[in-house]
């Protein structure tokens, strides 16, 4: 049984699959980009994507991603490499204060401009409903995902 | 269409947008524990015995903890030394920690907690602050003899003038609720027990320096042996101040006691139960108006609740004391502000810090006092507002700075049409279920610490031999952009791009105590300080380069990444230069020192100078009641407020935006709810923060009147943004329906059943 986590195929172990997956990406595989905010799927802040779709880690298990594709944070661009559109819109933008709910904002953004590269300020609201801001008021990722959908477009 | 003007920066940003930025939970180090706190169930009880045999016994468990294990201060705090770092001899709320379980994983010390035994004598407990305060209520804490913690007052003219000039009398009654910072990271310590006998602490705090006074307390070692440095955190809002320094304390303590590396992260569930939160308020407020529309009198007791620890409620109230009369100008002021023990959640730092509450009601009151005279809310306070060498109602000159209510309240009115859209408000009228209505508030505010405490901040500016240059400050990085804005004020001071310049994290081994980061007093304290550091610099520049330019030392500037003679016009490159100086061995070094300029209080009349310097701001909210559904919805949202100067202009806005959303949910979802001392709303499910759905889009101004008390002229945002949103919404509300809330969270089913 395997997964593939940011395109490497990695083995899973039957003993492992009641795992929450959150600490399984924390603790086992040192992903520390997905956080831990809430623990019961209301915040948003381990938003991972799993086939492209967004889901709270803290609410899946590691069963939940057997032969499934994971894509996390760390997984959005590599070390070397410019950073993804959406990722420098974000820097851009200025949606970035404490940072703590970033990485779940961005997947979670990713997942839709996926579907949707053409939305509406309102259909942004919409799509990132379920990842909790304290610190921006929300205005500046709403710029940034508006100003990255165009590079979904090409 | 998008928004997007000048590009942001921060020099964190690519950390934090890929996920590399290390919080202190994604730490890990060699052979570490996991330690949890354990909690009892009573509220207000005397502890006759701690069973921890059992939970010894559990799987993975190193040890459990309690406060005979302590080897210092079992008692600690900033101002009244009344927290205990793990309770001894009773239990006075329910977040009190009787223990901590120190275990190889997190589970198994979360396993083994509930296994320790806490047996206890009840006592009968105090919820109702006014209650706490009748002499034959419970004391909440013995020695002390009285549940009051503080009482603050204002005394000012004559009591019997003002309101015999009045020709009406306003009594008015405003509520305010205990609401939850909801920063996004939970409370987090690592703590490593160094080999040369030093403790490292790292943890989710915003004040480094009393996290470190909090942990050297509760080992009984001098603050040379614990070293707080700093990492990335989730979010503070005034929240990580005391709850956050006594984790990290914890942590070391079990640290210290294991002799290995010991994490300890809150679940949310704990962090809501056991952390402190904005002071509920009751306030009464008598104001006299007479004919023309003049505040003749302003008479006001406000009673808030410290809950069981006395924390920063006496600094809190003191804010609130000093701007009880909101931006205007009263001659006859009689104030009275107590804080009052219970056995509820203790009470602290949050955002506003004591002006929200007064604000929510004062911004109110002018209007209906408007109403009362017959005048326009506007013109009211155009009449009444603070101006230009006006006297506040602690006896301050307003005369240092630029008082700018009036430019900040044209920019709103303008921004939103606040006239044509006045005439559209619904007042309960509307044909459809649908109503409207727009509201607007307006505030002062006493920047930074003012007469709460010294007031001074470092920073460490260090040139290396190639020019690159490290600098380090006392101001701690709250996830606002702090480090950033100390960048972009020493590339601007020396002349540099902002490339050459690393923010270095400084520890509190590193740099000076310089407070801590709260009080919208970051950018203005620190951008102060490395100003001064800069003074100091180019001073040793031009010490050893005038013989190189042929110039004399006062003909030396920093520009372009130059260094020129204005006599003459030579100049050398700024690496050049550099190099100079290490071949004169001359160090390119420099610390600076911000010292607030002073400011006075008198305790027993409440006036005095109290902060040296006041920022002016305006917000109005657009709102729409639906009658059916009883849901507001905000529509529009804008502000403006005069910061002196803007540092980075798309961050600055950053905050108005954020601190208008928190504004919005305090005035309109937030609350925690408290039943017999017991948090019922834990998590996020139940404690609602607004979604990016609940929230607007919205417009700030910005007001740049250089503060010439501050060194580069900027004064401060994180709180001004927050604090008048509240009241702007609660406007727009009533004018929605025609019925006004003396209460926040504003309910609109309460209100229209009220009506009926």
């Amino acid at each position: 049984m395997k997964t593939i986590i940011n395109g490497v195929k990695i083995s899973l172990r039957a003993e492992w699959f009641d795992k929450d997956l959150l600490d399984f990406l924390r603790e086992d595989l040192d992903l520390t980009g997905a956080k831990r905010g809430c623990g019961i799927g209301v915040c948003g802040t381990c938003v991972i994507l799993i086939n492209e779709l967004p889901v709270q880690a803290c609410k899946k298990t590691v069963a939940d991603i057997v032969d499934m594709t994971v894509l996390t944070i760390e997984g959005m661009s590599n070390k070397d490499d410019p950073l993804h559109p959406l990722q420098q819109a974000f820097i851009d933008a200025g949606a970035i204060q404490c940072g703590f709910c970033t990485p779940g904002m961005v997947l979670t953004a990713h997942a839709f401009l996926l579907k949707n590269n053409c939305p509406s300020r309102e259909e942004i609201r919409k799509a990132i409903k379920g990842n909790l801001c304290r610190c921006t008021g929300y205005q500046q990722i709403v710029d940034a995902i508006e100003e990255a959908a165009r590079h979904y477009r090409k | 269409m998008s928004k997007l003007k000048a590009k942001a920066w921060r020099n964190d940003a690519t950390a934090k947008v890929t996920g590399r930025a290390k919080y202190t939970d994604d730490l890990k180090f060699v052979d570490m524990l996991h330690a949890v706190p354990k909690y009892t169930d009573h509220v207000h009880a005397k502890i006759t015995g701690i069973d921890t045999s059992v939970a010894e016994n559990c799987e993975g468990v190193v040890c459990v903890i309690t406060a005979k294990d302590i080897p210092g201060q079992v008692y600690w705090g900033q101002i009244q030394k009344d927290y205990p770092m793990l309770a001894q001899e009773k239990i006075r709320t329910h977040g009190d920690v009787v223990a901590l379980v120190v275990a190889a994983t997190r589970e198994q010390a979360i396993v083994a907690a509930g296994k320790v035994v806490v047996d206890v004598e009840k006592l009968p407990a105090v919820f109702n602050p006014k209650e706490a305060m009748h002499p034959d209520a419970p004391l909440v804490h013995e020695d002390k003899g009285t549940n009051i913690v503080v009482h603050h007052r204002v005394r000012r003219g004559d009591m019997k003038d003002g309101f015999e000039a009045a020709d009406f009398i306003l009594d008015e009654k405003f509520n305010t609720q205990f609401i939850e910072h909801a920063y996004m990271e939970p409370e987090s310590a690592v703590c490593n027990p160094r080999p040369d006998g030093v403790m490292e602490v790292y943890g989710s705090m915003q004040h480094p320096f009393s996290t470190r006074r909090f942990t050297a307390a509760i080992l009984g070692v001098p603050l040379s042996e614990v070293e707080v440095i700093t990492v990335p955190m989730g979010g503070g809002f005034g929240g990580k101040d005391d709850t956050a320094a006594i984790v990290c304390a914890r942590t070391a303590l079990a640290a210290q006691i294991t002799g290995r590396p010991v994490k300890m992260t809150y679940d949310r569930e704990w962090s809501i139960r056991e952390s402190y939160k904005r002071h509920p308020y009751v306030i009464q407020y008598k104001m006299g108006v007479s004919k023309d529309g003049r505040i003749t009198a302003v008479q006001t007791s406000m009673v808030t609740d410290a809950g069981a620890y006395c924390s920063v409620t006496p600094w809190v109230t003191w804010r609130s004391t000093v701007q009880c009369c909101g931006p205007y100008k009263v001659d006859h002021v009689h104030a009275d502000v107590y804080g009052v023990h219970t056995n509820n959640v203790f009470t602290g730092a949050m955002r506003g810090f004591g002006s929200p509450q007064v604000n929510f009601a004062i911004e109110q009151l002018v209007e209906m006092a408007a109403e009362k005279v017959g005048m326009d809310p506007i013109a009211f306070r155009r009449k009444n507002m603070l101006r230009q060498g006006d006297t506040t109602v602690t006896g301050q000159v307003l005369d240092t700075h630029t008082v700018s209510l009036d430019q900040v309240l044209s920019n709103v009115m303008n921004e939103i049409d606040y006239v044509q859209k006045l005439k559209r408000c619904t007042y309960g009228m509307s044909d459809s279920d649908e109503e409207y209505g727009i509201g607007l508030a307006l505030s002062y505010r006493g920047m930074s610490l003012g007469a709460e405490g010294v007031d001074f901040c470092s920073a460490i500016v260090n040139v290396q031999a190639d020019g690159s240059i490290l600098l380090e400050t006392g101001i701690h990085e709250n996830g606002q952009g702090s480090e950033s804005v100390m960048i972009l004020v020493l590339a601007e001071a020396l002349g540099v791009k902002k490339e050459r310049i690393r923010y270095r994290r400084p520890s509190t081994s590193t740099i000076p105590d310089s407070g801590t980061t709260v009080a919208s007093r970051g950018t203005l304290m620190g951008s102060g300080a490395v100003t001064k550091a800069v003074d100091q610099l180019k001073a040793v520049f031009a010490e050893g380069l005038a013989e190189t330019l042929e110039c004399g030392e006062s003909d030396i500037q920093f520009k372009d990444e130059k260094i020129l003679s204005t006599s003459n016009n030579k100049w050398i490159s700024f690496e050049e230069g550099v190099s100079i100086l290490f071949s004169r061995q001359m160090y390119p070094f420099a610390m600076g020192v911000f010292k607030a300029p002073r400011v006075s209080w008198n305790e027993e009349n409440g006036q005095g100078d109290a902060y040296f310097t006041w920022v002016y701001g305006c917000q109005a909210v657009e709102v729409t009641v639906n009658k059916k559904t009883k849901k507001v919805k905000i529509i529009n949202a804008v502000a403006s407020h005069d910061i002196g100067k803007a540092v980075n202009p798309p961050m600055l806005l950053g905050q108005i935006y954020g601190g208008m959303a928190m504004g919005l949910g305090y005035g309109l979802s937030e609350e925690v709810v408290i039943e017999q001392g017991v948090i019922q709303n834990t998590n996020f499910h139940k404690y609602k923060i607004l979604r990016a759905t609940d929230v607007p889009e919205m417009t700030g101004i910005i007001v740049e009147n250089h503060d010439p008390r501050s060194p580069i002229g900027a004064k401060g945002i994180g709180e001004p943004a927050l604090e008048i949103t509240a009241p702007a919404a609660a406007n727009a509300v009533k004018r929605a329906l025609g019925i006004r809330s003396h209460s926040i969270p504003i309910k609109v089913k309460e209100m229209l059943n009220k009506e009926v």
